[in-house]
């Protein structure tokens, strides 16, 4: 936004933020599309996006491996925001005034809502199943290590944990378009103060009161 | 490899049905391997070899007659010793040709993601044809006798075919055809549990009590069957599976939770539409930036002039 412009912004996400947040996103899509692949056969159709069956298991780990380094560095900056507060579990109760849009029954939100905060838990969950499980069923690199029952479970936990990831980015991916500005935050990196004020009010305290050291709390 | 001349009844990762009208007059066919009369000679191994134009890499001797001491992609038959010291303290030398067991209810097939890359003929038959697989070891995760190798070469998991290209043109499996004391016997399924049998009563008028057909109804019975003196007691052929069947982690990742896992994803994403469609967007009003711009203002008017700016820096 440019400086002449009237109305003030507020950054949410930094540039790099927003790199690694889209690369994570970009190799999400590609791990889990050539995944489903190997997963139903009604979806094996979606190797033609990967050049084949080959070369969709082929791609798939490394998509997989490269997704989850991203992620890695991703979750360093955003840990700490996301650990989850008294006040969260107060949010979760009332879950009902959260789908409602009724937000001004809810307690004051943070950086992140209890909602994301979950959702940062079941990625890192998952993630790490996913990684476990999938080194073991890697036959090209490391399968050849592993007894045959921890293989097979290996892949039953890959699968579940594949299914609980998709399910939750799908409702991430839902959220961003229910709360109108997420997607503009996260593409963009700014969002307008009354965005900040109703949906995370005690991220805009905070961050008006760091602006202006000398200033107490409203 | 893929043959105009068997019918197909089962297709890796296909969810309708093969066609199924024409039927096998004769049944399903089977290969016998007689344990007990097994000399371990390893012209199967060698007519395996030949047949199916397998060369294997030269491998070292590791001590044993099993030669070479595992299945591999250009191996897909061999011959495994066991020393085995009976009660009577007497030693017995049980061989057992190791390969396929060409199962009714094939775990491989079963653990297959790619179309067709394994299939089951009518006459019991279950064979890998390479060129739809994608080397992904599913079939390794899904056989309960440990028989599928992928190669290092094309990344393509090779077995036994129990000799199809032979057997559809009438002629027996190159195994059958070499072996010099008939421990080896083809035939249909019912002949050679007719034959089978005979066996088992002549070891049984010999002694061997516990004489018996391996024919394991954990996967359906089998289109290998092994004729032991010890049937009782399987794992003594250097550990054949005493009660194989899918695994039970195999038949959950692979069976009903595969549908329900893609309804449930389906449902998922209807769900967040039918919130879009009955609730909808959660939307910033006037009088939220109005709130908000107050709170600005105030932090504002209570810092010294110049400190302030309209874009916020985040801590």
């Amino acid at each position: 936004m440019s400086p002449s412009d009237a109305r003030p912004t507020v950054v949410r996400y930094t540039a790099g933020e927003r790199t690694t947040h889209w690369l994570i996103a970009l190799a999400f899509v590609l791990a889990a599309l050539s995944g489903l692949v190997l997963f139903h056969p009604a979806l094996f159709w979606l190797s033609v996006f990967f050049g084949g069956g080959p070369w969709t298991r082929i791609l798939h780990p490394f998509i997989g491996l490269f997704m989850l380094i991203v992620f890695l560095s991703f979750a360093a900056t955003v840990w700490d925001d996301n650990r989850m507060q008294p006040a969260d579990w107060q949010w979760l109760r009332r879950w009902r005034d959260v789908v409602n849009n009724r937000e001004e029954q809810l307690p004051e939100v943070g950086r992140y809502n209890a909602g994301q905060k979950l959702l940062f838990l079941v990625i890192v969950a998952c993630l790490a199943g996913l990684l476990l499980s999938g080194l073991v069923i890697w036959r090209a690199y490391f399968s050849s290590y592993f007894a045959i029952g921890l293989i097979r479970f290996a892949s039953l936990l890959h699968a579940v944990c594949a299914f609980v990831l998709i399910c939750a980015i799908l409702v991430h991916i839902y959220a961003a378009v229910w709360v109108k500005g997420s997607i503009h935050a996260m593409l963009g990196g700014t969002v307008t103060p009354g965005w900040a004020w109703k949906h995370h009010r005690a991220w805009f305290r905070q961050i008006t009161h760091a602006a202006h050291p000398r200033t107490g709390p409203d | 490899m893929a043959l105009q001349s068997l019918d197909i009844v089962r297709r890796s990762a296909t969810t309708t049905p093969e066609p199924g009208v024409r039927q096998p007059a004769v049944g399903p066919v089977a290969k016998l391997i007689d344990t007990t009369k097994c000399i371990g000679c390893k012209a199967c191994q060698v007519a395996c070899m030949e047949w199916n134009d397998l060369r294997d890499e030269i491998g070292t001797n590791v001590g044993v007659y099993d030669n070479p001491p595992d299945l591999t992609d250009a191996s897909w038959t061999v011959m495994r010793f066991a020393e085995y010291e009976n009660p009577k303290g007497d030693l017995e030398w049980l061989i057992r040709k190791d390969g396929c067991m060409h199962c009714a209810d094939p775990g491989c097939l079963k653990a297959c993601p790619a179309p067709g890359a394994i299939v089951q003929y009518s006459n019991g038959i279950v064979d890998f044809h390479e060129e739809n697989c994608i080397g992904c070891g599913y079939c390794i995760a899904g056989c309960p006798f440990d028989i599928p190798r992928i190669s290092k070469r094309d990344k393509k998991a090779y077995k036994c075919t129990l000799c199809s290209d032979r057997v559809a043109v009438g002629l027996e499996p190159a195994c059958i055809k070499a072996c010099p004391t008939g421990a080896l016997v083809f035939g249909t399924k019912e002949d050679m549990q007719q034959h089978a049998a005979e066996r088992v009563a002549d070891l049984k008028s010999r002694g061997f009590e516990q004489a018996g057909l391996y024919d394991p109804p954990g996967v359906g019975g089998t289109h290998v069957m092994y004729v032991l003196h010890h049937a009782d007691q399987p794992q003594l052929y250097a550990g054949l599976a005493p009660d194989p069947h899918i695994s039970a982690l195999v038949g959950l990742w692979k069976g009903a939770s595969k549908p329900w896992a893609l309804a449930l994803m389906g449902l998922t994403a209807l769900a967040g539409f039918f919130h879009f469609v009955r609730i909808g967007r959660n939307r910033i009003e006037d009088r939220d930036e109005a709130a908000a711009q107050q709170a600005l203002e105030a932090a504002r008017r209570s810092a010294p002039p110049g400190s302030g700016g309209t874009r916020e820096k985040r801590p």
